[in-house]
């Protein structure tokens, strides 16, 4: 049967088919819909983790115990995980193991654009990149294959126009879970550096086998066209380059490290002018020029965001000996009219009734230094609330809020930081515990919306239910803060501007470190809703305050504002920004 | 058989974009078409400007749409008609839901929503159809059905019967919202 899946569907399916037993994660764009749908498959154990490094620990785990293994994370996790990754790739596995890179050239959904190709290199194990749906279900096997035959972690990795395109994938009755025996063997398993001096060679030995493996991996292909221009690709630039020009040689990779020199240059010897296209960085073209071999594509190609076959097409048409092969459609100019200068921006934004939205409208107004952290709430920076200092990676807020305070201790009132619940028990836990061991005053704000908002909520530990919907404990928030040695601990609520104003004052003020929990649930579960607000026009004198919130429910008019009563969740906030008592609730009289 | 069409459908994040492109390439999957369908997710779901392109053809390769390539722009809202129509091939048509949906820097009165729009596109463009689908939708029973009334319009363009589109209806709406649903296709059909 043919079914028409995304690269994340067919990932999930891909571990369902080829008999993975244990898959472990955390979710980020553009990997979380692998975890999500292979949750749904029979005899998987499927867990979100609280972070990458700890996911990636149970995945080596699982695999040292025998099972077919699927570790998934955004590229930006690998970062987390790398620390296990690196000494994994040393021990080897038992069960198969595939650990899933979701990278995001061009940043749809991301903070930086980096790229994972390299963790391969660096972390010496191989690396499969999969073009379109039906390669990443086949991949999937494949690389657990390899991972088993050759005793090595292997990475897959997928980018968003991969991860989140759907295309069409045959699929296969699904193979037997087997878990390997286990057999203790502490020199393979146990990473002191006596062991560790002995497996590093092996690591060594395999990076040449698995060499070996990549000239007859059924991914990678040379696929003869007009021998006078030749390109080499991978991923969705696999997939531009054939469109863009159908005529010219291919050599087609799907296993980009370690790379296949007898192939690549059996395919440079067959083919007059030789090019890379690649997004991002020069991964394939500097491996190939240390191969001996003359290849272009960086001069062609920026090293930043997404390629597309308009930009294929315009480079190849620039250049002499490419430009015969072009297919003509893809230059096609846009008429002059279609190119507005003055369309206004859609930014995303907080949704109506987003229960952080009192919070950085109250930060903003006590005009604090505020650290900030990976999640919806981000969008607190973007006008109108403009609250928010920094933003580095996931859990970054409360460390660099105690460096701020080192580096500045005459700004110790000014500095917060804001960190949401999940984000939290990925690694803020570890940076409040530096905050309250090393002295730092700075007040620590957990937004906690009971869910993983960003992504699609998730579960996590606080939220008392795990991915397959068993019920488990719920990390009692408060209780473990006072564990971490917080002793001033205060749980508010964030539709109450006044109190969270006053809280946020005192607890600023004080010469120890504090915790603020804002708690209310995500307004997109919390459905209970109370009735839209209204705008009384005769008693609004059109100061704007209440526009400050950026709230899409509330529309500035040229005099007065008016609320968007299908889209305003009846929070209140505005209505409590409003010193004329304008705003209030329908059938409520003036304040 | 059809050697390659290029739809792009867009809007803003919460107008049910992702359940018409579902239809839309359930349509292709059934006509034995090869089809391939490509979104963004993340940040933009939060009222962002939203896209998702679908291919479908004898043999298709990329998953994204490039400039001047779109044989029809279903687009949800005026600004986004606007935003994306450098996408639409010069003889291609152009479907647009006059709906209004003020984003963020027009809330704030920051800059004004752009007058004439519709008129703007009809200049220029020589098949467009513009309708009320908010209305309409509104008139089957719920607004939120403005999706399905669109793909409606979107179904009547496009050279593939009735019935098949029926049944990816079947396939893809939830059954509880299928009635709904049903009503607002043949509702945007009858206008389209």
């Amino acid at each position: 049967m043919r079914a028409l899946l995304t690269g994340n569907e067919a990932i999930a399916r891909g571990a369902y088919e080829y008999g993975v037993k244990v898959a472990v994660g955390y979710p980020g764009t553009p990997s979380t819909e692998i975890l999500e749908n292979i949750a749904k498959y029979e005899g998987i154990k499927a867990q979100w983790s609280p972070n990458e490094k700890v996911a990636m620990e149970v995945g080596a785990g699982a695999s040292i115990g025998g099972a077919r293994v699927i570790v998934t994370m955004k590229h930006v996790g690998v970062n987390v995980a790398a620390d296990p990754l690196f000494t994994f790739s040393y021990t080897g596995v038992n069960g198969g193991l595939v650990l899933i890179s979701a990278d995001d050239p061009g940043m749809h959904s991301s903070q930086n654009e980096q790229d994972n190709r390299n963790y391969a290199r660096f972390a010496k194990i191989p690396m499969f990149e999969p073009s379109d749906s039906g390669e990443c279900k086949e991949m999937m096997g494949e690389a657990l294959k390899v991972s088993e035959v050759y005793d090595t972690p292997v990475m897959l990795r997928t980018t968003t126009r991969i991860a989140h395109s759907q295309s069409l994938v045959e699929l296969k009755e699904p193979g037997e879970i087997t878990v390997k025996e286990y057999v203790k063997d502490s020199g393979k398993f146990v990473m002191i550096p006596a062991h560790a001096r002995q497996r590093r060679v092996i690591v060594e030995e395999r990076l040449a086998r698995l060499k070996e493996y990549a000239e007859s991996c059924p991914f990678n292909e040379i696929q003869m066209r007009d021998a006078r221009v030749g390109i080499i690709a991978s991923g969705a630039a696999y997939q531009y380059v054939r469109e863009v020009m159908p005529n010219v040689s291919v050599l087609k990779l799907g296993m980009t490290y370690p790379l296949p020199e007898k192939l690549i240059k059996d395919f440079a010897a067959r083919v007059k002018h030789l090019f890379v296209v690649e997004e991002l960085d020069p991964f394939l073209q500097d491996q190939v020029a240390l191969m001996g071999l003359k290849v272009r594509g960086k001069d062609l190609f920026s090293n930043i965001g997404e390629l597309s076959p308009k930009l294929i097409a315009e480079k190849f048409y620039s250049l002499e000996e490419t430009r015969d092969f072009v297919e003509k459609a893809f230059l096609a100019q846009p008429q002059a009219w279609a190119l507005q200068d003055n369309i206004p921006v859609r930014p995303p934004v907080m949704c109506p009734g987003c229960p952080h939205r009192g919070v950085f409208y109250v930060l903003n107004k006590m005009k604090l230094t505020v650290m900030g952290d990976i999640g919806c709430y981000t969008l607190g920076t973007l006008p109108p609330l403009e609250a928010m200092d920094a933003c580095i990676c996931m859990g970054a807020s409360i460390g660099s809020a105690l460096g701020m305070e080192k580096a500045h201790p005459e700004m110790r009132s000014k500095i917060v930081s804001v960190i949401g619940d999940s984000t939290f028990m990925h690694s803020g836990i570890t940076g409040l515990l530096d905050i309250a061991y090393n002295k730092g005053t700075t007040a620590t704000i957990i937004l906690d919306n009971r869910t993983t908002a960003m992504t699609g909520h998730q579960e996590h530990p606080g939220t008392g239910k795990t991915l397959q919907q068993e019920e488990t404990f719920a990390v009692d928030i408060p209780k473990l803060v006072q564990a971490l040695g917080i002793r001033r601990i205060k749980v508010v609520d964030p539709f109450d501007l006044d109190n969270l104003q006053k809280i946020l004052a005192e607890e600023t003020e004080a010469a120890e470190p504090s915790v603020i929990i804002a708690q209310r649930p995500c307004a997109l579960l919390d459905k209970s809703g109370g009735k839209p607000l209204t705008v009384d026009a005769g008693a609004c004198i059109g100061c704007k305050r209440c526009m400050k919130l950026g709230c899409p429910a509330l529309v500035a008019g040229p005099e007065k504002v008016s609320v968007n009563a299908a889209l305003c969740t009846g929070c209140g906030l505005c209505a409590q920004t409003c010193n004329v008592g304008a705003i209030r609730k329908e059938g409520e009289g003036i304040a | 058989m059809l050697k390659e069409m290029n739809i792009l459908i867009v809007g803003v994040g919460g107008q049910g974009t992702i359940l018409a492109s579902k239809i839309l390439a359930d349509v292709a999957q059934q006509q034995g078409y090869d089809v391939k369908v490509s979104e963004i997710h993340g940040m933009a779901q939060r009222g962002g400007s939203v896209v998702t392109q679908v291919r479908m053809g004898e043999k298709i390769y990329a998953p994204i749409i490039s400039e001047g390539q779109a044989d029809i722009i279903l687009a949800f809202e005026q600004l986004e008609a606007l935003r994306w129509v450098h996408f639409l091939k010069e003889e291609g048509t152009l479907i647009v839901n006059r709906q209004v949906i003020e984003p963020v820097p027009v809330l704030l009165g920051l800059q004004p929503y752009p007058a004439g729009i519709i008129e703007k596109l009809k200049a220029h463009v020589k098949d467009v159809i513009d309708l009320d689908a908010l209305d309409i939708a509104g008139k089957c029973g719920n607004k939120k059905a403005v999706n399905v009334v669109l793909m409606g319009v979107l179904a009547k363009k496009m050279n593939i019967p009735r019935e098949v589109w029926d049944r990816a209806l079947d396939n893809k709406v939830p059954a509880r919202f299928l009635e709904l649903n049903k009503q607002a296709f043949e509702a945007g059909w009858m206008a389209g």
